[in-house]
Formats: structure tokens, C-alpha cells, sequence
């Protein structure tokens, strides 16, 4: 069987101490890409605009053309967050589908943990194939005194929980502090409000609901892109010529779709918090 | 049958029975809103961001069924 998944992101470095994961070095690589797009395309703008500045703004309007849907007399102040976090998610999800992405990396051993009973039990088979250090051992990670497995270099950015949960805690905080500055201290009164039973029982379902959409948030992105991976793997595992093509499309549209699901479910809590609780009776 | 048996049939269960709830409601969603959009076209946009929002909800319970399978097979 060397059909082999991993569900958390696994570690490939350290900085100053910090885990490095594969997944945070791929989410620098596409954040270091949006940054230096950014750079290139604005540096020098025109009136007229040519090629790359045309696409850019056509992103960009097409954005903000959605979100003012959504957000109405909002969107000067939330555009930035929103557009951001579809960029991005974007970026990442398709960089996730990149060919080499989560293939391309080098063998770890695996620590196998054994309980002391059981050491008699480990078959004596798993003598070495290849001698170490020959060119095989290194290509094929068989052979050698121990198992090895794949450790890839990158690894799709949002395939990873922390970094959909980092996104979701990001849009559900602004979303409280938004409520705060367009409410005032009376936002406090959708989640504990005494004057009536059945107004404290909403409060407190209120607060489980936004509790619950951290959740959501960062589950609904990582397991619609951690299910794509597992299923284009799966599928390149059964018959790696030709089939994986029609999923790897679906994935691209997947990723167009959660992106657009992510940042407009958070510009529909932004405007939600932006009415106060009277108001909305 | 064994733990490591029982659980992943609990995982499995779990995820599939999870996703009835959820096909059919967002089966029902887009299916009312190809409707609505054929009725109206003109309102195709607005009708759209209420169908993706819809789903996206029902599409929650699947994501809860997701995390519990996932807490069963590796915590």
C-alpha cells in the first residue's frame, strides 16, 4: 500500500525555534506571490490601463461590484477584509492543485511506536532492499533498517486546520469589533439581554451561533479542500494516466467556490452585526 | 471485531448518515432556486448569493459530520 495520507500538515523546519510546517512555507510562497503581484502591477498605474493592470482591475471591480451587493453603504470599510480573504483563499486553493505540490519531497523514517510486548511480534523482513545510501534507497525510500515515508516540501496552504481556523478567528473577531463600532455597547445586547425570557434564551443561542460559525468557517474550507486532495490522491493512486484530469477541474472550481462561499458568508456576518438588535425586530 | 474495527466503521457511518441531511436540503436549495432564476431571470444574481448562503448552511451539518468523524478515526 503506498497510498499515504496525512491529515495534519507536517513538519519540515524551524525558525527561531517556531515549527515550520509545509503547509506555512507554501502559504508564504503565495502570499510572497500576491504581495510582489501587487507591487509589480500598481507601481507604475495609468488612466489608459495596458494588460496586467486591466486584469487586476477587473478582478477588482468584479469584487467590489459582489460585495456592494451585499454590504451596501458598508463596503468602503469592509472591502478590503472581504476581497482580501477571497485573494487569497483563491491563490491558496489553487496552489494546493499546483503538479508537485504535496508530490515533490524527501523521505522521513518513521518512528514506529512499539509497545514493549509487542517488540517480538515486528516481522523480520523489513531488512533492506536497497543498501543504504545507494541511489535507489534515496529515490524510493524502500529498503534500510527502518520505513521511510514521503515528507512533502509544500503542501496546499488552506489543506491545513490552522490556517482556516487563523482565517475564520480573523473574520469572526472583526466581525464582533464591527458590530462594536457601528452599534456602540448595545451589540452587547443581541447576546445578554433580561428584559424578557425568551430575549435571554435568543442571547444565548446567539452566542452558541457565532461560536459555532468559527467552526464551520474553518471546517467548510478545510474539508472541502483536504477532501479534494485525498480524492484527486486516490484517484492518481487507481490509475494515474488520464482519470485524475476531470477531478483535478472539479477542484479548480471547488477552490472558485469556496472562495466565493468564505468571504461572502463573512460579508453577510459584517452586515448582520452592522444592524443593531432593535433594529432588526 | 476489534476497537480499531468499530472505529472505523463509526467514521464511516458517521460521515455517511451525516450527508443525507445535507444532500437533500442542498439538492433542494439549488433545485428551488433554478426555479426561481427560471421564473425570474432578471433577479438571477440576487437569487444566487441566497442560494449560496442557503447551501453553505446546510452544507454546515455535513462539515459537523466531517469533524466528528475525524475526532473518532484519529483522537
Amino acid at each position: 500500500m503506498a497510498l499515504h495520507i496525512s491529515i495534519a500538515a507536517e513538519k519540515i523546519g524551524e525558525v527561531a525555534g517556531m515549527p515550520v510546517t509545509n503547509s506555512l512555507l507554501a502559504t508564504w510562497v503565495v502570499m510572497g506571490f500576491l504581495v510582489l503581484l501587487a507591487i509589480l502591477v500598481t507601481r507604475k498605474f495609468k488612466k489608459v490601463p495596458k494588460y496586467p493592470q486591466l486584469m487586476v482591475e477587473l478582478v477588482v471591480g468584479g469584487l467590489y461590484d459582489f460585495f456592494s451587493t451585499i454590504l451596501g453603504h458598508n463596503i468602503k470599510k469592509v472591502f478590503p477584509l472581504t476581497a482580501s480573504l477571497f485573494i487569497f483563499i483563491l491563490v491558496a486553493n489553487w496552489a494546493g492543485l499546483i503538479p508537485g505540490v504535496g508530490t515533490v519531497g524527501y523521505w522521513e523514517r518513521v518512528e514506529h511506536v512499539v509497545v514493549a510486548q509487542e517488540v517480538e511480534e515486528v516481522p523480520q523482513e523489513s531488512a533492506p532492499t536497497f543498501p543504504v545510501g545507494s541511489w535507489e534507497y534515496w529515490l524510493t525510500g524502500k529498503g534500510g533498517p527502518t520505513e521511510f515515508k514521503l515528507l512533502p516540501v509544500l503542501r496546499g496552504p488552506t489543506a491545513d486546520i490552522n490556517t482556516t481556523l487563523a482565517l475564520a478567528l480573523i473574520t469572526m473577531i472583526y466581525v464582533q469589533v464591527f458590530g462594536f463600532a457601528h452599534v456602540g455597547l448595545g451589540y452587547l445586547s443581541k447576546f445578554f439581554n433580561f428584559k424578557n425570557p425568551i430575549f435571554t434564551f435568543v442571547g444565548v443561542l446567539e452566542l452558541i451561533s457565532e461560536l459555532s460559525r468559527i467552526i464551520s468557517f474553518a471546517f467548510r474550507l478545510f474539508g472541502n479542500i483536504f477532501a479534494g486532495e485525498v480524492l484527486l490522491a486516490v484517484m492518481a493512486f487507481l490509475f494515474a494516466f488520464g482519470l485524475p484530469m476531470p477531478f483535478i477541474a472539479l477542484e479548480i472550481f471547488v477552490g472558485v467556490i469556496q472562495a466565493l462561499v468564505f468571504s461572502m458568508l463573512a460579508a453577510v456576518f459584517i452586515s448582520l452585526a452592522a444592524v443593531g438588535h432593535q433594529e432588526a425586530h | 471485531m476489534d476497537t480499531e474495527g468499530l472505529k472505523l466503521l463509526g467514521m464511516g457511518l458517521a460521515m455517511g448518515l451525516g450527508a443525507i441531511g445535507p444532500g437533500i436540503g442542498i439538492g433542494y436549495v439549488t433545485g428551488k432556486a433554478a426555479e426561481a432564476v427560471g421564473r425570474n431571470p432578471e433577479a438571477s444574481g440576487l437569487i444566487q448569493t441566497n442560494m449560496i448562503l442557503g447551501a453553505a448552511f446546510a452544507e454546515a451539518v455535513a462539515i459537523y459530520a466531517l469533524v466528528v468523524a475525524l475526532i473518532i478515526r484519529f483522537v
